[in-house]
Parts: structure tokens; C-alpha cells; sequence
């Protein structure tokens, strides 16, 4: 009998994917457990964004389903949000909020407590120290990033959906944040990320690769006629 | 580091004052976003008895009629800021994706914007009435209609920005959308102010105002709701 622990946090089951007449992927199944690290690769246009964002429950798939510890996720749509953190393409910083308040919100909103204190020294961990009170339109695009980013250190949930995390970061940031990857699989969590950056400091072996390379040029109209 | 985080369940009641106070923070910071529905507003009706001349009969008896409809076109040159900025910085989609419930989130902002663009307008009427030489039997009623319509100009006018929010020049669109929504409100609004200048009870049309505001304050944010899944999809 399957325990709870090898049930998969997050399954998905003949997705199919089709944006602008385009098959982007077809049949997929996935099944991601606790401790796993999911790199999904794949040139532009290859459908990363789509499937990170149907993993999340943000589009829907044209055909097939995601499922939450074998539960579709719209009938668990609570529990799968709050062990749930989805970072896109867009860091969702409000310009006119200050660093410290964009943090602040975040956290609140998935019901996480914090004090003036704690904030500051998550913000010091993502190298934010003195930008605490500036405004968020006055920041750069990294240190955007990295806002959204500094809500992974005061986390809860167990599966993270990263689409490009490391974009505009710096070296060291990279790094730090590989560390923090580290440390939430060994907790029990799982990732999965976009990246075209190889993942340095961690295991190539602890790293699941997932490639889309669906022939992109491969049509609807080309496969209704193979099949047809 | 290694405290355990503390994780509550917040009140529906906390979830609401914070997306309000956060929306109310930032209209606070972009005080353009206040003022100048206002200021439209406000130049609207002053141009009517530049146009049509100071005669104080012609104005009062279309006084009704001018100050909602400029209320109208105020409110919807205001609604577009009411998802589009969140839209567009990726915040809206944290939000959806957060394990509150999205009828108290959207409920929150839209009252937060009808508290900036609503209210000074309500505050702002009466002194534009006297302009319009509006009957002085009718300003309790000019004030009790824009204080039950104004929320649901508030209210419709979000599932029109909710569909048209993912749409590059919705703009249009949207008041092709939302318009014609505010007719009742238009309709039954001006012929309470009216009645009431003729000295007589305007009861049954504000009670149908009123029904339409507790119609839409309970149903509009379901819509906005599915209406948001659909624009981020």
C-alpha cells in the first residue's frame, strides 16, 4: 500500500497543451515526489511557461488533468494553494510599495505572520539591506526579482513553481538561492523550475530533466493529416 | 532561520482590511488616480452651463440628468485602474493563486475603489448642483441615489474590467461593456431626484437602487472572480 510519503505531490495525466493552433506538448505525464528537483528545458516557444503555468492551476489544459497528491486540483484548490508558491515571469512588486510592505503583503496573504524584524532579515538575505524602505519603482529589475523571490525563505509550501528564477540575479545570488533549493528538498518540498542555466552546486543526479522539444513547427493542421 | 513559521488562517475579515489597506495605500501614493476622475467630474458639469447658457429653469430641469451622467463617465474613466496595474506587475496572479478566497479579494478592492473615486464624488456633488440651480427639495435625494448607485457603478463596472483586463486596448471595449449596465441606475437615479422636486415620496425608486446595490454587492464579485480566471488564463 502506497504511503503517504510516495504519493506524488504533484501529477499530471495526458496533458495536452495547444496554444495558437500549435501543439506544444501532447500526452504527458509527469509525477513529481518530495526531494525532487524538476528542470524543464526546452528552446523558446517550447511550452515551458505553459506547462509551469497549468501546473499551477493559472491556465487550463486543453485536454487531461493536474493532479494534487492524486486529487484534481480544483476540487482541493485551498489546500494545493497554501502548499503552493508559483513565481512567473512577472515578480508581482507593486511600484508603489516600499520593498519591506511588497514583502509584508505577500506573506499575509498566504497567511504568514511577520514582524517588522523578521522582514528585515529575510530582505538581508537576498542582499536587500538598506532598500528596505525605497520604493519598488525605484529598484532595479534584479531587486524586484529578488523581493518576490525573498517570500521562498519564509515558505510553507511544499511545491515551488519557478519559471526563470535566476533571471536578472547576479552570481552570488544564483548561488544563495541553490543553496535555499537545497535545503527545501532535504525538508521534504519539490521544485520545479525553468531554467537555461545549468544548476551548479547541486548534484547533476538530483536533478530531474524534463525536455520539451514537441516538433514546435508540428502544426495542428500537419498532425490532423497524419493522423487523418 | 530555524524558528518554525508561524502560519495562521486569517479571518475573512483580515483578509479583506488588508487588500484594502493596500489598496488604499497605493491610491494614496498615486494621488493622480483621485483627482483626476474628480477633476473630470467637475469640469464635465461645469461645461453644460457654459454651453447651453445660465438660465436657471433650463438648468435645474436637466440638473439630474447632467450630474449622473458626468458620475457615469467619471466612474469609468476610473475603472480600468482597478486590475489593470495588478495585472500587469504579476501581483494579480499572486493574488488568485493565494488560498484566500477570491470573492473577499475582489470584494476588498472594489470597495477600496469606490472609496476613491465614490465618495469625493459624492462629497463633491452638492456644490455642483448649486451651479445647476437644482431644486432644493431634491439634494437629500441627489445624495442618498450616489450613495447606493456609486457602489454599483463600482460593482458592474469590475466584470467589465475583469473581462477586458488582458486585452491591450480594452479601453473602448470597455465602455461598450459597462454602459449600458448603468442604465438602470441611470434610469431610476435622475427619476428619484425628480420626484422628489415635485415634493412627492421617492421611496419605491431608491428601494429599487437599493436592491440593485445588494444585487450586485452579493453576485458582481463571483463574476469578477471567474471573469479574472478567465483573462489570466
Amino acid at each position: 500500500m502506497p504511503t503517504e510519503q510516495e504519493k506524488p505531490l504533484i501529477s499530471t495525466t495526458n496533458l495536452t497543451c495547444i496554444r495558437e493552433e500549435r501543439l506544444l506538448f501532447d500526452q504527458l505525464e509527469l509525477a513529481i515526489f518530495s526531494g525532487d528537483i524538476v528542470q524543464i528545458e526546452g528552446p523558446n516557444g517550447s511550452g515551458k511557461t505553459s506547462l509551469l503555468r497549468i501546473l499551477a492551476g493559472l491556465s487550463q489544459p486543453y485536454e487531461g488533468n493536474v493532479l494534487y497528491r492524486g486529487q484534481l486540483i480544483d476540487n482541493c484548490k485551498e489546500e494545493f494553494h497554501q502548499n503552493l508558491i508559483y513565481l512567473g515571469h512577472l515578480p508581482g512588486v507593486k511600484g508603489a510599495m516600499s520593498a519591506q510592505e511588497n514583502l509584508r503583503f505577500n506573506l499575509a496573504l498566504h497567511g504568514i505572520n511577520n514582524s517588522d524584524s523578521e522582514t528585515k532579515s529575510i530582505l538581508s538575505q537576498v542582499n536587500l539591506t538598506g532598500f528596505e524602505d525605497s520604493l519598488a519603482s525605484h529598484l532595479s529589475a534584479g531587486q524586484h526579482r529578488r523581493i518576490s523571490l525573498a517570500r521562498l525563505y519564509k515558505s510553507t509550501a511544499r511545491i515551488w513553481i519557478l519559471d526563470e528564477p535566476f533571471t536578472a540575479i547576479d552570481k552570488q545570488g544564483v548561488h544563495a538561492l541553490e543553496q535555499l533549493f537545497k535545503a527545501h528538498i532535504a525538508k521534504g518540498g519539490c521544485i520545479i523550475l525553468t531554467t537555461h542555466q545549468d544548476l551548479l552546486s547541486i548534484k547533476l543526479e538530483q536533478v530531474k530533466k524534463i525536455t520539451l522539444d514537441y516538433i514546435v513547427e508540428n502544426t495542428l493542421e500537419n498532425i490532423d493529416e497524419k493522423e487523418g | 532561520m530555524n524558528k518554525p513559521i508561524k502560519k495562521i488562517n486569517l479571518s475573512y475579515r483580515a483578509v479583506f482590511s488588508l487588500v484594502l489597506k493596500r489598496d488604499l495605500m497605493i491610491a494614496m501614493r498615486h494621488k493622480d488616480d483621485i483627482i483626476n476622475p474628480l477633476l473630470f467630474f467637475v469640469i464635465v458639469i461645469t461645461l453644460f452651463p457654459l454651453g447651453i447658457g445660465p438660465e436657471a429653469q433650463t438648468l435645474s430641469r436637466i440638473a439630474p440628468g447632467i450630474i449622473w451622467v458626468a458620475a457615469l463617465l467619471s466612474t469609468l474613466l476610473s475603472l480600468d485602474r482597478l486590475f489593470k496595474s495588478d495585472h500587469d506587475d504579476g501581483s494579480l496572479e499572486q493574488m488568485l493563486l493565494s488560498p484566500q478566497p477570491v470573492f473577499i479579494l475582489v470584494l476588498a478592492k472594489i470597495i477600496a475603489h469606490w472609496l476613491i473615486t465614490g465618495l469625493p464624488l459624492i462629497l463633491m456633488a452638492p456644490l455642483l448642483a448649486v451651479l445647476l440651480h437644482l431644486n432644493e427639495q431634491s439634494y437629500g435625494a441627489l445624495i442618498l441615489t450616489l450613495l447606493l448607485g456609486t457602489p454599483v457603478l463600482s460593482l458592474l463596472g469590475a466584470i467589465g474590467v475583469a473581462l477586458t483586463v488582458g486585452i491591450k486596448k480594452g479601453g473602448v471595449l470597455l465602455s461598450l461593456l459597462v454602459l449600458p449596465l448603468y442604465i438602470p441606475v441611470l434610469i431610476f437615479a435622475t427619476s428619484a431626484i425628480d420626484t422628489a422636486a415635485l415634493g412627492l415620496p421617492y421611496n419605491g425608486q431608491l428601494a429599487i437602487i437599493a436592491a440593485l446595490f445588494f444585487g450586485s454587492l452579493t453576485l458582481a464579485p463571483f463574476a469578477v472572480g471567474a471573469a479574472l480566471k478567465i483573462s489570466t488564463n
